[in-house]
């Protein structure tokens, strides 16, 4: 295949494994080595996207991560993805891309129609109209459905990824942050002095700005002196393809490795990326620097690049993108450029801001036959769909023009506007940057920060040789930190002699944009070539007040793009500062924020998706619920029965058969969820009846009693049962919900306030499982299964244990019931809880023994007129909840003291009250309650908390809190759902449903 | 990302812990019956720009509170002690 | 001021757009107001706006220590909802929600609020429970809301996880279709448009360095550009309130905790609604630009700092993937942080204090941004009459005191966890 823009020797490239790659149906030629981009300009394409605004066509402009333009959809499927940046997309055989943000094509777009909208689409127009002629966000909305249609950038699609993510925890001594010749010469250095290293770089090759000089020269020389280095260093680690994209406090690193993202797909069980958490003691920020494009009309056209752009085009890719050339700068890098360029066989003529430049730059370009202007700039390119020649004039100190423009018949402008050392990571630390006149850049402020040392370009160090050595310095300073060895000798490979040219860093002049001479500009002079604001919408913001940059950033969007101001950002500045008549420092710059390019959410999220987003708690038994088609239903973490169906039962149909056989014959549920704390020392009867509103201190070993707890503001926080297992050893439960929060608390008052108790709290929720035995064969059950004790009423009545065995293992079973029938609690170690079980389920099938769910609990317990999760909601006390008869008097408890402020002791608060409902159709929990003579709306005089079919009573009840519920006992209400559009009528009644006087649970 | 040098268990991430809030609140004694002392402790803070001693949990580690010394303002971190050892 | 229309955006385009004139002057302070407003936010220069609107005092400057805008007002989630359900809270997000509905009719300034519609999603029955309490008071305090199944949900939404492999199943969720999202910057700038037109002075770049007292009673602050008196001092600064109410002596029941936000690259229309997912503390919309705009639970302890850890990063980006397998393979643009004045019990101050001349206007949690108008309308009365309105009324300092914690999540008096 024909690549027109190849060159015939040259490059990084491997020309002997030929490629072919797809965009927008067309065939790209290339070969292994390239990028996307770089295939699209061999291949001679122009036109690869369209701007943002106003569509107009737009070519490859950089060779970075900077690139605005080459924005491309790459591969499909559920492997698509969008806004993938031509310029770092590696090449590979089989590649598909296509445009985007354009219809039918980047080639020929229809709404590119906007274009001759502009005068009335510049910066914040959206803000001042579309408000429609009516009140109301009727018209807005209609407007903006096209507006967002217009906006965005790629398409995305909504399968899941197939890929695999992973994620690294690391440690090292000295992260060494880019691969370029100043993180190269730290890396040796650091490692030389015995520190453990980790060296990143973005690029798939280590080398950095070196891989953009000529093949073959002598810092190729140097470079393979650097990596055989490094080879022979086992406390050396290095990670290419891997960006650090964010700097997070106390020196850890967030980093992303693309793994195997530059093939189609990933071989079998590797990941695509691989996002590294990286601890490091000391840190080198050898990031590099990124060029600034200049400002002129039609700065945007395809054609339109950055001279170091082309120069790794044509060096590192042998690709010329243009064979005459017109360059322009407003400093010394460009001379480099130009010299490479004329050797790949380009005519070159380049234009010089300033006015004197050092022989040493011009000389030898005038002998490669280089037409050179000094004092010139572009003041505009001429061609529509691509660079047909550049508008040329002199410039004032200002950039205006001065004298008639000329025009240059031209395929390629190249621009320099100096570099940008890229300080992100700094920035993200929260340290100062401070703007370096030289260089005309902000700069990490020297020393500022102990652990992260800055080196090479980043530094705004524009020679090798000196970005070497400053590499070479940060690294050994760096280990020297960690190690506390002074005087290693280090060995940092050094090129024999500096080239002149190479070194940006020297009088730069501070002209960005040319206009003509009243200010303005010969068509739209682009500052954020990605979106589409031009010089015009700066000028109109500052017009409109919004001169700090934050309003200037935000009004105009300008720096916003996918590059957030890698290209921009300075050149704003620089416009803001020339329109306010300050210096650029004294505009200010806006903030660096993570990530440094963008990175991929299924990285960042790693392993933790679908299921596995959140871990799952499953209780001893799980396996047996689900071998026995148990419906399993979330609660909390854990997943627990809900149901147990028989013959294709609906929930409802299950749970009232499993409640019922629990009144009737035997039912067990798995509690093991409950939360279980051994609370235990000498003082623990003094730390339960401190946290506890009920007494403690007579509870006899043996016993169990029921507690209720209050949060610091008298709020009640959770209840449970709590048993007296030895003398100074207790054993408390908490509900499901709270037991991690529970813990917690109770460690907090004893290592925080009540140090002078000696008691130790610790959780065997896990070294646990526990059983509820629950009907009136409970105990023939319990009898029938158990060794080694007596179960009968007058051993073990209510809120009592035994220590017994069930088929030789050890159990404690305590008689207490929460579903008002006979009940025990089984408590067994997990490990031996299966077993247990089963044992239950073997000898009950005499007595028709049943599992049952949570739903059917739930019933049971409503009742019972028990409180649970949906009634102490962290609003309600003990009043509320008719739990107030526990609170001891005498004794002070945490919550005594602000439980009796204003509002909680109000005697008109809504108090907890059972609901039968009329009708045949149950309650739904969240209903309102209102009084039948008002009208069902406002304020509502209580609310439905948790609501069943009573198979006991044969009718659907509820419990509720209801205003001044005490005393409206036989009171009919209304109960309107709002959002079920249902109102039904119910008796308000006491909570306690069933056997209100316990004779079940007692017998 | 926060690194607290638990005591116990040596430098680790903040994923391990649980905040607790200001340390430098104290808890009244359970027989204190003044409203003012327990509206203090329970919502009072002052909530400094700066230097702030502060209760962190080590929830997936040793289970001791501790005491850290964190500057709100910048998130530098200072010395970090077992909450028990503070006395009462 | 000129009016903004779509024939005024024509006709300066046919002038080069050379004649638009500044959106707000900006003055030198005046050595004496009537009110002085501390914080050019959302919440401060509509305070101001109201005050001169409806209550006729124009001799108000607000006081801005940066630029107007450039707190929390900018760097949230835009979302606007009144899914509110403790009394105190209900009337008060509903009236802010209102005002929402005609703001850019009301400030000639497109705020963009757009109203897309607000889930919140609902993994279990005792959720469904909890969404429906919520769901019947919001109605039957006129507000719109509909508590949706799990298959109507699916419909809508279709690109969210419902097969077997999600961790935290959808069973249906609450519905606000008039909650939306706005434009953040819009509403600053159109207030400080607006009550600049009212004759307001917004004076930026200004720091307050103090109060100015007069026997025991606020008469003025200090600040950089010299000493302003005011017979009345209005606190907006919510995030560093903690810092002005201690230069006033005074304690709060406030914490400063920093919040996350995130925005992916922009995207073609994906999302176009807001989506709260209750299986973690997540919410996800998308911007009119293309960004899913993306928010999660707090960093957790006490900062001023404005930056986040990576710890809310990955819950956060997992939490976007667990919600909506696709957004793998898209990515995160930037992230950033504001700090937050959580209250005690998550709900905010509109009051006065207890130092004359002194108000406060905090604790607003994450649910600032959304009560902008009404939060500025309430507390513009409250200034003007020297007590509250009826919808503001329970935003007081001593409501600890009295036991009228507004605790929407029952969470309890921990900052962190509301």
């Amino acid at each position: 295949m024909k690549q027109p823009n190849r060159l015939e020797h040259g490059g990084r490239i491997d020309r002997d494994r030929a490629i072919e790659m797809q965009f927008d149906g067309q065939t790209l030629s290339a070969f292994e080595g390239d990028t996307l981009a770089s295939a699209m300009l061999a291949n001679g394409l122009k036109i690869v996207a369209r701007g943002f605004k106003y569509h107009r066509p737009r070519g490859v402009f950089s060779a970075g991560v900077e690139e605005p333009n080459a924005l491309v959809h790459l591969r499909s499927g559920a492997r698509h993805e969008p806004n993938a940046r031509a310029t770092v997309v590696e090449a590979y055989d089989g590649l598909q891309s296509t445009g985007q943000n354009a219809w039918p094509g980047v080639r020929f777009d229809i709404s590119a129609v906007n274009q001759l909208l502009a005068p009335f689409i510049g910066a914040g127009f959206y803000y001042k109209t579309f408000m429609g002629p009516v009140k109301g966000t009727a018209f807005w909305m209609f407007c903006e459905k096209f507006i967002r249609r217009a906006a965005g950038m790629g398409r995305a699609q909504t399968v899941a990824d197939p890929d695999e993510y992973e994620k690294v925890n690391a440690f090292c001594d000295v992260l060494v942050i880019g691969g370029g010749p100043a993180g190269l010469a730290a890396a040796i250095a650091a490692g030389q002095c015995g520190a453990r290293v980790i060296l990143l770089e973005q690029d798939a090759c280590l080398g950095g700005s070196m891989l953009s000089l000529p093949v073959g020269g002598e810092s190729d020389a140097c470079l393979k002196a650097m990596e055989a280095t490094l080879k022979g260093m086992d406390n050396v680690r290095i990670l290419k393809r891997t960006t650090v994209f964010g700097a997070y406090d106390q020196d850890v690193y967030g980093a992303v490795e693309r793994v195997w993202d530059h093939v189609e797909v990933p071989p079998a069980h590797q990941p695509r990326q691989r996002y590294w958490q990286i601890r490091t003691k000391q840190a080198v920020m050898a990031t590099g620097a990124i060029e600034r494009p200049l400002v002129f009309a039609n700065n945007d056209r395809p054609g339109v690049m950055l001279a170091n752009a082309v120069r790794s085009y044509v060096n590192r890719y042998a690709v010329l993108p243009g064979k005459k050339i017109v360059l322009a700068t407003n400093n010394d890098s460009a001379y480099a450029v130009a010299a490479d360029l004329v050797r790949a066989g380009a005519e070159v003529s380049l234009l010089d801001a300033r006015v004197s430049v050092p022989a040493e730059l011009f000389k030898p370009l005038e002998a490669l036959g280089v037409q050179l202007y000094p004092g010139y700039g572009i003041l505009a390119a001429k061609g529509s769909r691509g660079v047909s020649g550049a508008k040329i004039v002199l410039l004032d100190e200002n950039g205006c023009a001065r004298g008639p423009s000329k025009t240059i018949r031209c395929d390629l402008i190249a621009v320099s506007g100096g570099w940008t050392p890229v300080v992100h990571l700094w920035s993200q630390r929260g340290q100062k940057l401070q703007f370096d006149e030289q260089s005309a850049s902000f700069l990490p402020l020297k020393s500022a920060s102990s652990t992260l040392k800055t080196a090479g370009s980043a530094n705004a160090c524009g020679d090798l040789n000196q970005a070497l050595l400053q590499g070479e310095v940060a690294g050994q300073e760096a280990a020297k930190a960690v190690t506390g060895v002074v005087g290693v000798q280090v060995n940092v490979p050094r090129l024999k002699e500096a080239i002149y040219a190479d070194d940006w860093a020297r009088d730069l002049l501070m002209i960005w944009s040319v206009t003509r001479e009243d200010g303005s500009t010969d068509g739209k002079a682009f500052v954020d070539v990605q979106h589409d604001v031009a010089l015009s919408d700066i000028d109109l913001a500052h017009r409109e007040g919004f001169v700090s940059v934050e309003h200037l950033k935000r009004y105009t969007t300008t720096g916003m793009a996918t590059d957030q101001g890698k290209l921009s950002n300075i050149n704003a500045l620089a416009r803001m500062a020339q329109l306010q008549a300050l210096s650029i420092p004294k505009v200010g710059t806006t903030t660096f924020r993570p990530p440094y390019t963008p990175i991929a959410i299924g990285a960042i999220a790693g392993r933790e998706q679908g299921i596995h987003f959140r871990p799952t708690r499953l209780t001893p038994v799980h396996d047996w619920h689900v071998d026995n088609a148990a419906v399993m239903i979330e609660a909390g973490a854990w997943k627990r029965p809900w149901y147990y169906p028989e013959g294709g039962e609906t929930i409802n149909q299950a749970y009232v058969r499993e409640a019922a056989h629990v009144r009737k014959h035997v039912g067990v549920v798995d509690a093991s969820t409950l939360g279980k704390i051994a609370v235990q020392g000498p003082d623990a009867a003094e730390f339960l009846n401190r946290v506890y509103v009920n007494a403690w201190k007579k509870l006899k070993i043996g016993r169990l009693r029921y507690g209720v707890m209050l949060r610091d503001d008298g709020i009640v926080l959770d209840d449970g049962a709590t048993a007296r297992l030895g003398e100074n050893d207790y054993f408390m439960t908490t509900t499901t919900a709270n037991a991690a929060k529970i813990l917690g608390y109770l460690e907090h008052l004893l290592q925080t306030a009540w140090t002078d108790l000696k008691v130790h709290v610790t959780s065997v929720s896990d070294q646990y499982a526990a059983f509820a035995v629950a009907g009136p064969s409970a105990r023939d059950l319990l009898d029938a299964v158990c060794s080694g004790a007596d179960l009968s009423n007058e051993a073990l009545p209510n809120n009592q244990f035994v220590k017994a065995t069930i088929a030789g293992v050890p159990v404690r079973i305590n008689r207490m019931s929460y579903s008002g029938e006979l009940a025990y609690e089984v408590y067994v170690a997990s490990g031996y809880a299966h077993a247990v079980w089963k044992n239950l389920f073997k000898a009950g099938a005499s007595f028709d023994i049943k599992p049952y769910g949570t739903e059917s609990m739930g019933a049971l317990r409503i009742e019972k007129g028990h409180v649970a999760g949906p009634e102490i909601d962290g609003r309600t006390t003990l009043g509320d909840l008719g739990l107030a008869g526990f609170a001891s008097r005498v004794k002070p408890f945490s919550g005594s003291v602000l439980r009796h402020r204003e509002k909680l002791d109000m005697a008109s608060r809504p108090t907890l009250v059972g609901l039968e409902i009329d009708g045949d159709t149950g309650g739904m929990a969240g209903s309102l309650i209102y009084d039948q003579r008002a009208q069902q709306m406002g304020e509502e005089q209580g609310f439905l908390t948790s609501t069943t079919y009573s198979p006991a009573l044969k009718k659907y009840i509820s419990l509720a809190l209801l205003r001044d519920g005490h005393e409206r006992f036989g009171e009919s209400v209304d109960i309107v759902n709002h959002v079920g559009d249902t109102v039904q009528t119910a008796k308000v009644v006491s909570p306690h449903f069933f056997d209100p006087e316990g004779a079940r649970q007692n017998a | 990302m926060i690194r607290i040098n638990c005591p116990v268990c040596g430098l680790r991430d903040e994923t391990e812990f649980t905040y607790g809030g200001d340390a430098s609140v104290t808890r009244p004694p359970i027989d204190d019956t003044q409203l003012s002392s327990w509206m203090d402790f329970v919502f009072m803070r002052d909530n400094p720009r700066g230097e702030h001693r502060e209760f962190w949990h080590h929830v997936q580690g040793c289970r001791q509170w501790l005491v850290l010394e964190r500057n709100t303002a910048n998130h530098a971190i200072g010395s970090c002690t077992l909450a028990a050892g503070r006395g009462t | 001021m000129g009016k903004y229309s779509a024939f005024s955006v024509f006709r300066h385009a046919l002038t080069g757009n050379r004649n638009w004139q500044r959106a707000w002057r900006d003055p030198e302070p005046k050595s004496a107001y009537d009110v002085v407003i501390v914080g050019a936010g959302g919440h401060g220069l509509a305070t101001a706006y109201y005050l001169a609107k409806e209550h006729g005092i124009r001799n108000v400057a607000v006081i801005e220590k940066g630029w107007l805008g450039g707190g929390n007002t900018g760097r949230n989630t835009t979302i606007v909802r009144s899914n509110y359900m403790m009394p105190g809270n209900t009337r008060f997000y509903e009236r802010s929600l209102r005002l929402w509905e005609n703001l850019s009719h009301e400030l000639n300034y497109n705020v963009m609020f757009s109203q897309r519609g607000q889930y919140g999603l609902c993994h279990s029955p005792a959720q469904m429970d909890a969404a429906r309490r919520r769901g019947n008071i919001m109605r039957a305090n006129g507000i719109d809301a509909q508590l949706l199944s799990r298959e109507q949900v699916q419909a809508r939404l279709p690109y969210i996880d419902y097969s077997q492999n999600a961790r935290f199943p959808i069973h249906g969720s609450l519905y606000q279709g008039r909650a939306g999202t706005a434009r953040h910057d819009a509403v600053a700038w159109g207030y400080a448009r607006a009550a600049d037109g009212q004759g307001v002075d917004i004076i930026q770049q200004c720091e307050v360095l103090g109060y100015l007292w007069e026997n025991g009673n606020i008469v003025g602050v200090e600040t950089t550009k010299g000493d302003i008196k005011a017979k009345k001092v209005a606190l907006a600064v919510a995030g560093h309130t903690g810092h002005l109410a201690e230069k006033a002596n005074l304690r709060l029941p406030i914490e400063t905790h920093c919040l996350q936000a995130f925005v992916s690259e922009p995207l073609k229309p994906l999302v176009d609604t807001v989506i709260s997912f209750g299986g973690a503390h997540f919410y996800i919309s998308q911007s009119d630009k293309g960004g899913l705009v993306m928010g999660g639970d707090l960093d957790g302890y006490n900062s001023y700092a404005q930056r986040g850890g990576l710890p809310i990063v990955e819950h956060s980006l997992a939490s976007a993937k667990a919600l909506i397998p696709g957004v793998s393979r898209l990515r995160l643009l930037r992230h950033w942080a504001g700090v937050m004045d959580m209250s005690m019990d998550g709900s905010p101050f509109i009051t006065k204090t207890p130092v004359d001349g002194l108000y406060l206007n905090g604790g607003w949690c994450y649910g600032g941004f959304k009560a902008t108008p009404a939060s500025g309308w309430c507390y513009a009365w409250t200034i003007a009459k020297d007590e509250p309105h009826e919808d503001n009324a329970e935003f007081t300092l001593d409501r600890f005191e009295r036991g009228y914690q507004i605790d929407e999540k029952g969470a309890g008096p921990q900052p962190n966890a509301h």
